[in-house]
C-alpha cells in the first residue's frame, strides 16, 4: 500500500472518490471506438495518433503529461529536476529511476535494462523509428544501476523531456523485443501486435485496421485497477458515425476526435447517451502565405523556392488578408465548443501565448483603406491589382467539410477587399503526403495560400518555432522536405530561435517563445484561424474520463469507471 | 393482275424513322419521361435566369432556414441559397453523368460488338476488358489527375479542363461491364439464322453490325445507360471528395447530398432535393430509353 | 468447350502476370506516400528514415521482382505449412504490409468471413429477388407491379450507399434501436441465440447493398426477358400447346440468361472485393473497407495483392461466364 501511494501520488491527488469500485474488473466491459482504426500496437512503428493512443493502453513511459500540460511520473519515481539533481547543472545530462516493484504484464520485473534497450531500438539506424525526434540530440543513454539510466546529450538541453516521456516513448520489454531490433522489426509480427506491458490492459485478440480485445493486466501496479475486466477498441468508420454510436446509440463509451459541425454535435447530444468534452491543446488552424512565387508558368527548379511572391510580398496585403477575417463566425460554424479565438501561432500552454486579440474582429473597411492606401487599385471587375499584379490567389486545403465551409466564407470576404480567389480541395493522403513527384503536397505549396492545422507534442514549442528558419524551407534539393512551409526567412528570427536553444529557466524561454510568435505573426506569413480543441465523446455511464491533448486521450484509463445505478 | 399494275400505292411509302417516331409518340411512359427530362434541362440551364440568386452568395444571417418564399428549397449551413444551389448543381451533374455515360456507352457497345462478331479480336479486348476492370480505381484516377490535369486546364481553361478530364475519366473506368454485357448477347445473336440469312446475300461486315446486330443489343444497351447516368453522377462527387473534381465551391447534385446526410436528421428536406433531382434524371432517362427500345422494335410497332 | 477451357486457364497466367505489372507500374506512378497519415509533428528527416525502413529506397524492377517472388513461391508455401504442418517456408520473408509491418495474407484470412457474409449474403439475396422481379415485369409490361418495380429500383439505385446507409442507421438503430449501427467482427457464432444476433447486425448492410444489386439485375434481366417474348419461337411453342408457365420458365428465361449471367460473373469478384462505401457506413471492416485504408495510407504492398487477387477472380469468372454461353447457347462456339 505504500508503494502504491508513493508511485501513484500525482494521480493519487486528483482522486476523484473511487468508491464505486474497489475491486479489479469489476465493473465489466468497456468499449471505445477510433474513426481511425489502429495497425499497429508497437508506437515506435506506428503510422498515426491511433496506434499511438490504442498503445497507450498498454504501453507506458516514464512520465507523461496530464490534463493539464504539467509532468507527473509514471513508470519513474520522479520527474528529474536540476532542483533534485536528476538534471545536471550544465543541463546535459537526465538521470530517472526507475519506480521499484513494478511488473511487465507478463510477471517479470521492470528494471532500466528495458529503458535501455528502449533507447537502444528506437536509435537504430535501420529501425526506421516513428519517434527518433525524441531522442534528439541524444548522444548516449547508460545504465547507472539496475533502477538507474542516464541520458547525456551532445549540447546543453534545456527541455531534456524527449526520451521516455509522453505517449510516442514508451517502455518496451527488453525480454520481448531483443530480437526485433533493427531490420528485423518489421518482421515481429507477434511482438508489434501483442507487446508485453506495464499499462491497465493486456491484448487477447488485435486484428489490424479493425479491432483490438483487451483484458486487465493481473500485474498492474494498483490492486484495484483497472475497473474494467474488458475492453474492445473498434476502429474505422467516420467521426459521424463515432459520435452517433456513443451519443445516440449508446453501443461505445468513449469515442475519439469527433470533428463535426456543432449542430451535429448538438443533435447527437439529443440523444442523451453520452455528452462531448472538449480540451485544447496548441493545435492551431491556420492560412500559411506563401512567400515564394508559385506561378505555374515557373520552372520545376524555380516554382515556389524563388522569392518573392508578388501577390503577397506587400505586407499590407497579408495585413488586410488577415483584418477581412471574422474569426468568431469561424470558430461558431465550424468548432463551437471546440474552438477558441486566436491570434497566435503557439496558444497554448498558457504561458507561451501572448494573449494578443488585435485580430479578433473583422475589419472589412480597415482593410479596403490599407489596400488603396497601399495603392492597390480595384479594376472593372472589382479585383486589384498594382503594378500589372492582380490580387487573384490559389487558396488549397485538404478535403474535409469544415475546411470546404472555410473556404467558401473566407472566399466571400476576400472578395469583399477586392482580392479574387481560386479555390482547391486536395486528397488528404496526397496533400500530407511527402511524396516528392506529386504538384499537390502541402510541402510544395503550388498556391498562394494554403489551410491546414499543425501543433506540437508535450508543451515545449521550441521545436515548433523551428518550423520557421530559413533553411528550413522545402526546396527540390531536400527533396520538398522541410517544415517551414511558408518559406518564411528573416536573420533576426534564426538568431533568436538559437537564443532560445541555449536558454534555460521556463519564464526565459517563455519570453523568447512569444517574441518569435509575433515576429511570425506580423510578418502576416501566418494567419490564425481558430484555435482548436479536441472534442471527444463519452457515455453518460461512463466515470472517471479526463480528456488530455497533452498525451495520450486514454492516459488514464485505469481510472474509468462505471457510474452506480447504470 | 390489275391489282399489281396499278401504278399508285395504296398508302404512301413511310420512312423507318418516321415509323419509329410515331411509336414513340404513342408510347406514354417514353413522352412522359421525355418531358419530366426536358423540364429538368430546360430548369437547371435556364433556372438561373429566373432565380438569379449567386449559388455561391454566402449569407450567413438566414442559414440553416427551412422552405421560405425567400428561399424556396431553404439555405445550408452557410446560408446559401438552395434552390440556386439545386440548378447551378444541376448543370454540373446532367452535363457530366450524360456525357460520360454516353463515352462509356459508345465504347463498351463498340468494344462489345467488335469482340462478340469478330472471333480474332475477341481474346485481346476481353483480356483488355479484364485488365480495366482490376485495375484499382483511386490510384487510377490520382494517376490520370497527375498527368493530364495541368495540361488540360493550360489548353481547355480551368472548368472545361476539368469537365473534360472528368467525363473521360469516369467514362475510361466504367465501359467495361457494357461490353461484356453486349459481347454475350452478340455471341448468341450471330448464330442466329437472320444473320446467316443475311449474310448469305452478301451482307457486308458494317452494314450487318449498324443493321442487324445493333438494334437487337439495344435493350441491354438501354438499361446500362439509365445505370450509367446514376453512377456517373454519384462518381462525379466521389472525385472531388477525392479533390480530383471541381473547385469545393461548385455545387453538384452528389455533392449536396453528401453534404447533406450529416444534417438528416435536423434538415431531412436538404437530402431531399439532391435526392430527388438524381432520382428523377435517372427516371425520366429510363422511360426514355424504354420508349427508344419499344419504337425500334419492329415486332412491336403498330401493337 | 474442354479444350476451350484448358486454352483460356493457360493464357490466363501471362494474362495476370501482364495485369499484376500494369497495377504495380500504376501504384507506382500514383502520388501518394505512406507516411501521409504520421502526424506533421514528426519532422521530415525522421519519416525519410522511415520510408528508407520500408525499404522505398530500392529501385522499381527489384521491388517488383521480390513482390512476384513473395506473392508466388513463398506465400503458397505457407499455405501448404498451414495445412500440412510443414515448414517449407520458414525463414523467408512473405508479402508484408507497411501500415501492420505483418503479412498480408494473414490480414486478408482474417477479413474474408465479415466480408462473405455481409457482401455474400447481399448478392445471393439480390439475386433471389431481383430474378422473379424482372421475369414477371417483362412477362406483364406496363402492369402495375412492373411500374412499381422499376420507380423502386431506379430510385434505389440512383441513391448512393453513403446515404441509404445512414438513412436506416438512423431509422433502424437510433430511432428504433432494432439493430446495432457497428458491426461486430468478433461475434462468433455457436448457438441460435448468437446466430439470432448475427442476423441483426447484417440486416441493414445486406439491405442497403441487396437493394443496390437487385436493381442493376432485375432491369437486365426484364430487359432481356423482353427482347425474347417476342421471338417466333414463342410463339411456336406456344402454338404446340406447351403450357404458358413450361414457355416462359424454361424456353424463354434459358434465351434469356446471358447478359444476366454476365452481369452476375461480373458482380462475383466483388463480393470477394467488398463493398468499399458500405463497409465504411456499417464498420464492417471486411476487404473493401482493408482496401480503401490501405490505398489512403499507400500500403502498396496491401493494394497490390489484394488488386491481384481481385483481378485472379475476375479473369476467372469472366471464363465461367463464357463456360456458361456455350451451355446455356449450345450455338455459341468459340472454337
Amino acid at each position: 500500500m505504500k508503494i502504491k501511494a508513493l508511485l501513484l501520488g500525482a494521480i493519487a491527488s486528483t482522486a476523484f472518490a473511487p468508491v464505486a469500485f474497489a475491486e479489479r474488473g469489476s465493473d465489466g466491459h468497456v468499449s471505445i471506438i477510433y474513426w481511425q482504426a489502429p495497425s499497429i500496437l508497437n508506437p515506435y512503428l506506428s503510422g498515426g495518433t491511433k496506434d499511438l493512443e490504442s498503445a497507450s493502453l498498454i504501453l507506458e513511459p516514464l512520465a507523461r503529461y496530464d490534463e493539464n500540460g504539467a509532468m507527473v511520473p509514471w513508470l519513474g519515481s520522479e520527474i528529474p529536476t536540476v532542483e533534485n539533481g536528476g538534471v545536471s547543472a550544465d543541463l546535459t545530462s537526465i538521470t530517472w529511476k526507475v519506480a521499484p516493484g513494478l511488473k511487465w504484464s507478463d510477471g517479470s520485473d521492470v528494471t532500466a535494462h528495458d529503458v535501455k534497450f528502449t533507447a537502444d531500438y528506437c536509435l537504430h539506424p535501420e529501425g526506421g523509428c516513428a519517434s527518433l525526434s525524441k531522442f534528439d540530440g541524444v548522444s548516449s543513454v547508460e545504465l547507472v544501476d539496475d533502477m538507474t539510466i542516464k541520458v547525456t546529450f551532445d549540447g546543453p538541453t534545456p527541455f531534456p523531456y524527449g526520451p521516455f516521456v509522453g505517449n510516442e516513448s514508451p517502455i518496451i520489454q527488453k525480454a520481448q523485443f531483443e530480437s526485433c531490433i533493427g531490420a528485423a522489426a518489421p518482421g515481429c509480427t507477434d511482438q508489434n501486435f501483442y507487446p508485453v506491458g506495464t499499462g491497465p490492459f493486456v491484448v487477447t485478440d488485435f486484428r489490424p485496421n479493425d479491432v483490438i480485445q483487451m483484458e486487465a493486466n493481473n500485474n498492474y501496479r494498483d490492486p484495484a485497477k483497472p475497473a474494467f475486466a474488458t475492453l474492445t477498441f473498434k476502429g474505422g468508420g467516420d467521426a459521424t458515425a463515432a459520435g452517433r454510436a456513443v451519443m445516440e446509440t449508446g453501443e461505445f463509451d468513449y469515442a475519439w476526435n469527433l470533428q463535426l459541425a456543432p449542430e451535429v454535435i448538438a443533435q447527437m447530444q439529443k440523444g442523451g447517451k453520452g455528452i462531448p468534452v472538449a480540451g485544447f491543446g496548441p493545435l492551431v488552424e491556420r492560412i500559411m502565405v506563401n512567400n515564394t512565387n508559385p506561378d505555374p508558368a515557373l520552372g520545376p527548379d524555380e516554382r515556389s523556392v524563388i522569392r518573392p511572391n508578388p501577390k503577397t510580398a506587400d505586407p499590407a496585403v497579408r495585413k488586410a488578408m488577415s483584418m477581412a477575417i471574422d474569426r468568431p463566425l469561424l470558430v461558431e460554424i465550424g468548432y463551437g465548443s471546440a474552438g477558441k479565438l486566436t491570434c497566435d501561432l503557439v496558444p497554448a500552454p498558457a504561458i507561451y501565448a501572448t494573449g494578443n486579440d488585435s485580430c479578433l474582429t473583422q475589419d472589412i473597411a480597415g482593410a479596403n483603406k490599407m489596400l488603396d492606401e497601399a495603392g492597390w487599385t480595384k479594376g472593372a471587375d472589382g479585383v486589384r491589382s498594382k503594378d500589372g499584379v492582380r490580387l487573384s490567389f490559389s487558396y488549397q486545403t485538404s478535403t474535409n467539410a469544415v475546411r470546404q465551409d472555410f473556404q467558401a466564407l473566407i472566399k466571400q470576404w476576400w472578395s469583399e477587399i477586392g482580392i479574387e480567389t481560386e479555390l482547391r480541395n486536395l486528397n488528404a493522403s496526397v496533400f500530407f503526403g511527402g511524396d516528392p513527384g506529386s504538384p499537390d503536397t502541402f510541402q510544395k505549396f503550388y498556391a498562394d495560400v494554403e489551410m491546414y492545422a499543425n501543433t506540437f507534442n508535450g508543451t515545449d514549442p521550441q521545436a515548433y518555432l523551428a518550423n520557421y528558419l530559413c533553411n528550413d524551407a522545402p526546396r527540390p534539393d531536400s527533396q520538398w522536405q522541410g517544415g517551414n512551409i511558408s518559406r518564411f526567412c528573416s536573420e533576426e528570427y534564426d538568431a533568436l530561435h538559437k537564443k532560445l536553444s541555449q536558454t534555460a529557466g521556463t519564464e526565459a524561454r517563455a519570453e523568447i517563445a512569444r517574441q518569435l510568435n509575433n515576429m511570425i505573426i506580423e510578418s502576416g506569413s501566418v494567419i490564425p484561424l481558430v484555435h482548436r480543441g479536441r472534442l471527444s465523446a463519452h457515455s453518460t455511464t461512463l466515470g472517471g474520463v479526463k480528456l488530455n491533448v497533452w498525451d495520450s486521450e486514454l492516459w488514464n484509463v485505469a481510472d474509468w469507471y462505471r457510474k452506480d445505478g447504470s | 393482275m390489275t391489282e399489281l399494275s396499278n401504278p399508285t400505292p395504296a398508302k404512301p411509302p413511310r420512312s423507318q424513322w418516321l415509323d419509329v417516331w410515331d411509336q414513340f409518340k404513342s408510347h406514354k411512359g417514353a413522352l412522359m419521361g421525355g418531358i419530366l427530362f426536358l423540364l429538368i434541362v430546360l430548369s437547371v440551364y435556364f433556372g438561373p435566369f429566373l432565380w438569379d440568386i449567386e449559388p455561391t452568395k454566402i449569407d450567413i444571417r438566414a442559414r440553416n432556414q427551412g422552405p421560405s418564399l425567400a428561399h424556396p428549397f431553404g439555405t445550408d449551413q452557410l446560408g446559401r441559397d438552395m434552390l440556386a444551389r439545386m440548378m447551378a448543381g444541376g448543370q454540373t451533374s446532367v452535363s457530366v453523368g450524360i456525357t460520360a455515360m454516353l463515352l462509356a456507352l459508345f465504347l463498351g457497345s463498340f468494344i462489345g460488338v467488335l469482340a462478340g462478331y469478330f472471333k480474332r479480336l475477341d481474346g485481346p479486348l476481353m483480356r483488355l476488358t479484364d485488365l480495366f476492370l482490376a485495375l484499382p480505381l483511386l490510384p487510377l484516377l490520382l494517376v490520370m489527375m497527375l498527368l493530364f490535369r495541368e495540361p488540360l486546364n493550360a489548353a481547355f481553361g480551368l472548368e472545361r479542363g476539368i469537365f473534360i478530364l472528368i467525363v473521360v475519366s469516369i467514362g475510361i473506368t466504367s465501359w467495361m461491364p457494357t461490353a461484356r454485357i453486349v459481347r454475350g448477347d452478340v455471341l448468341a445473336l450471330k448464330e442466329r439464322e437472320f444473320v446467316l440469312a443475311a449474310r448469305s446475300i452478301g451482307t457486308t461486315n458494317t452494314k450487318m453490325i449498324t443493321r442487324h446486330i445493333l438494334p437487337n443489343v439495344l435493350s441491354p444497351i438501354m438499361v446500362s445507360a439509365t445505370l450509367g447516368i446514376a453512377t456517373a453522377i454519384i462518381t462525379e462527387s466521389a472525385l472531388s471528395f477525392l479533390g480530383l473534381g471541381f473547385p469545393p465551391d461548385f455545387p453538384t447534385w452528389g455533392r449536396l447530398l453528401f453534404d447533406a446526410t450529416d444534417y438528416l436528421q435536423q434538415y431531412p428536406e436538404r437530402v431531399f432535393w439532391p435526392g430527388m433531382a438524381i432520382s428523377l434524371t435517372v427516371l425520366s432517362v429510363n422511360y426514355l430509353g424504354d420508349g427508344l427500345r419499344d419504337a425500334l422494335d419492329p415486332r412491336i410497332r403498330g401493337r | 468447350m474442354l479444350t476451350f477451357t484448358i486454352r483460356r486457364l493457360v493464357l490466363a497466367v501471362p494474362t495476370l502476370l501482364f495485369i499484376s505489372l500494369v497495377i504495380f507500374l500504376l501504384l507506382e506512378l500514383a502520388p501518394g506516400d505512406p507516411m501521409a497519415q504520421v502526424p506533421l509533428t514528426v519532422p521530415p528527416e525522421v519519416k525519410e528514415k522511415m520510408r528508407e525502413a520500408l525499404g522505398l529506397g530500392q529501385p522499381m524492377h527489384i521491388r517488383f521482382w521480390k513482390w512476384i517472388v513473395q506473392f508466388f513461391w513463398i506465400e503458397p508455401q505457407v499455405m501448404i505449412d498451414y495445412y500440412f504442418g510443414t515448414s517449407f517456408s520458414e525463414g523467408d520473408l512473405r508479402v508484408i504490409s507497411w501500415q501492420t509491418r505483418s503479412p498480408v495474407m494473414d490480414i486478408v484470412v482474417q477479413r474474408i468471413p465479415q466480408t462473405l457474409w455481409v457482401v455474400g449474403t447481399a448478392y445471393v439475396v439480390a439475386i433471389i429477388v431481383a430474378l422473379p422481379i424482372g421475369i414477371y415485369s417483362a412477362y406483364r409490361q406496363y402492369s402495375w407491379f412492373d411500374q412499381a418495380g422499376t420507380f423502386v429500383s431506379m430510385v434505389g439505385f440512383s441513391v448512393p450507399p453513403f446515404f441509404s446507409g445512414v438513412l436506416v442507421i438512423v431509422i433502424f438503430s437510433v430511432q428504433l434501436g432494432w439493430f446495432p449501427s457497428i458491426y461486430d467482427t468478433t461475434h462468433v457464432v455457436n448457438s441460435w441465440d448468437s446466430f439470432v444476433k448475427q442476423l441483426q447486425q447484417m440486416v441493414m448492410p445486406v439491405m442497403v447493398l441487396a437493394l443496390q444489386i437487385t436493381a442493376q439485375l432485375s432491369r437486365f434481366m426484364r430487359a432481356s426477358m423482353l427482347d425474347n417474348l417476342n421471338q417466333d419461337y414463342v410463339r411456336t411453342a406456344r402454338a404446340k400447346g406447351l403450357s404458358e408457365y413450361i414457355v416462359v420458365m424454361v424456353h424463354v428465361l434459358r434465351n434469356s440468361m446471358i447478359p444476366v449471367v454476365t452481369v452476375i460473373a461480373l458482380g462475383i469478384p466483388s463480393i470477394f472485393g467488398g463493398a468499399i462505401i458500405t463497409e465504411q457506413v456499417f464498420k464492417v471492416n471486411g476487404i473493401g473497407q482493408l482496401l480503401i485504408g490501405a490505398i489512403q495510407a499507400n500500403d502498396l504492398p496491401m493494394v497490390q495483392t489484394l488488386t491481384f487477387i481481385f483481378a485472379v477472380l475476375i479473369v476467372l469468372f469472366n471464363l465461367i461466364a463464357d463456360v456458361l454461353y456455350g451451355i446455356l447457347d449450345p450455338r455459341i462456339r468459340y472454337d
